[in-house]
């Protein structure tokens, strides 16, 4: 009897849940022919640490610490976010000084997250001289904001009503000295980035997402803005002062004149968003009025006041890496929220993955998955499945290949 | 130009290093022989790069000023404040100290305060030096 047989042209590399390109575990399936990507499938949930639990126990003020938690880099935007919320429900009114001092905190927090990002993509193709520099400038960042807040990761600034300190006069030329110098070195950055072939090579027409797919896949950020999408919290519903200040979308169209959607597209985008958050910490210095920085400084108050409140509330910010969402149900009984919800820019940033590396090569993968800045921790394995044997691809490997991929293009 | 970070590579090769190397200029082989040679005073530490002012370190507690109003136990968002209530004293486990200063801002009597110490990494999570009180 002859023996069935079944060709399969495809293989299937499943990739994570912890992976290196990946800051946080999360599951693809990927369906290959040869180098080239045919499908792809993306499994979450791997990292529930229950932080909403962990909110049951705990009273706003004391939640903002705990938003705080939830993402290292974004240590601004949750509770930002959260205060938006609350304030929403309270309906609490912010001093003016204060809306600009929140202003500056989260452009601040944004040049600290697009100068990581630049870095650990340029990592991410094998270009590590690139990270040692834009690390170098980020530290600069890290510096000023450990001087405005206390510390370096953990700012601990905001607070319901208000922010929790102030900028003084005798701080102001320690910050205008560290805007001259991320000003200067942006445009050497600028030029490393946007004119260096071996980047250009590795970023041009590859991990296209197309406007489309941007819309209808919900992207946020810089992902979407690279498409050609203009969304921005920060424009479109002008929270805090940035009503008052002088912001438009930032699209790759701006610098080049066409849309990509592409990798290179998405780094001309954070590059150009550094300068924008420059720009605006310096529109919020000239502008910035006196007054309180807070609405109600005894906090005691306002706990009491809050534990009175009754009702739901949305809070929304632009994080670095898009919109974030919180939100927020007082019952009126509890010192505890009823409910607090959270919504990442990263969870929309997830699905236009799939687009984005169909027809890619295995090499791109790091690449293309780091090019939605995806807020997630990093592990180190990859087990390829071919004809029934198994092998295993870890960090290095992988990391080796992306590396060789950019010593192939000859230059 | 083709490699635009050729130039600026080649500027840092004749600069120094950014890094500051704390707590000594080489890894040493043995950290806990190195810790007691400091605390004997016969090597001394690179010191650490400096911290600015307001900086959230260990937090400093005038026991002598305090009321025992409870406030503080009220926003800390870890749990690190534990109320004694024979004396009517509070007392602060650092492991637990998520250094966010709440307690400082709540407190009627000012009798909480940040210092610039930051150096408080233990083996004991409830060792003396990570016990305020």
């Amino acid at each position: 009897m002859k023996k069935a047989t079944t060709t399969k042209t495809t293989y299937q590399i499943p990739i994570g849940p912890i992976h290196p390109a990946l800051k946080e575990p999360v599951f693809f399936e990927f369906e290959l022919d040869g180098e080239k990507i045919v499908d792809v499938d993306v499994k979450l949930g791997h990292v529930h640490r229950g932080i909403e639990w962990a909110s049951r126990k705990r009273n706003p003020v004391q939640i903002l610490y705990l938003a705080e938690r939830i993402c290292g880099i974004c240590s601004f935007c949750h509770p930002a976010a959260f205060t938006l919320a609350v304030e929403n429900v309270a309906e609490i009114q912010v001093p003016e000084r204060a809306e600009y001092l929140r202003v500056i905190q989260a452009e601040l927090e944004r040049i600290c997250s697009h100068t990581l990002w630049a870095g650990v993509a340029a990592h991410e193709i094998g270009f590590d001289t690139v990270l040692y520099l834009t690390w170098q400038i980020r530290e600069k960042a890290l510096d000023l904001t450990e001087y405005l807040t206390g510390n370096r990761v953990t700012k601990a600034i905001i607070m319901i009503g208000g922010v929790r300190r102030d900028i003084t006069p005798d701080m102001i030329p320690k910050i205008n000295e560290t805007l001259k110098y991320l000003k200067d070195n942006f445009e050497k950055l600028r030029h490393i980035f946007l004119d260096d072939k071996t980047v250009k090579m590795r970023s041009q027409s590859c991990g296209i997402l197309t406007k489309d797919d941007a819309l209808k896949l919900c992207a946020v950020g810089p992902t979407t803005r690279a498409s050609g999408v203009k969304k921005d919290v920060r424009v479109d519903t002008s929270y805090f002062a940035y009503g008052d200040l002088d912001i438009t979308y930032t699209t790759p169209d701006i610098l080049t004149g066409e849309v990509n959607g592409d990798v290179y597209d998405r780094i001309i985008v954070r590059l150009l968003e550094i300068k924008q958050s420059i720009d605006l910490i310096e529109q919020c210095l000239d502008k910035m009025p006196s007054g309180p920085i807070v609405a109600e400084p005894k906090i005691a108050k306002l706990l009491a006041q809050l534990k009175k409140t009754n009702g739901e509330g949305v809070g929304r910010h632009e994080a670095p890496r898009g919109e974030v969402i919180h939100y927020v149900k007082l019952d009126g009984v509890n010192d505890a929220p009823f409910t607090w919800k959270v919504r990442a820019p990263t969870y929309n940033n997830i699905l236009p993955w799939i687009p984005m590396l169909k027809g890619q090569q295995i090499a791109d993968i790091p690449i293309v998955a780091a090019s939605t800045d995806p807020c997630m921790s990093c592990t180190n394995r990859v087990a390829i499945i071919k004809d029934g044997n198994r092998f295993e691809m870890n960090k290095e490997q992988l990391h080796k290949l992306s590396v060789e991929k950019t010593r192939r293009l000859k230059l | 130009m083709r490699f635009s970070m050729l130039p600026r590579a080649f500027v840092q090769m004749f600069k120094k290093p950014w890094t500051n190397k704390f707590p000594a200029k080489y890894t040493p082989s043995n950290t806990t022989k190195f810790l007691q040679k400091v605390n004997a005073g016969e090597i001394k530490i690179n010191p650490p790069v400096e911290t600015p002012p307001g900086f959230r370190g260990k937090i400093q507690y005038d026991k002598e000023k305090c009321i025992g109003c409870q406030l503080c136990l009220k926003v800390c968002p870890s749990g690190a404040i534990e109320f004694k209530p024979e004396e009517k004293k509070i007392k602060i486990y650092l492991a637990r100290c998520t250094f966010c200063s709440q307690c400082n801002d709540i407190c009627p009597v000012n009798c909480l305060s940040m210092s610039n110490e930051f150096l408080l990494a233990d083996s004991d999570l409830y060792s003396k030096d990570l016990i305020v009180e």
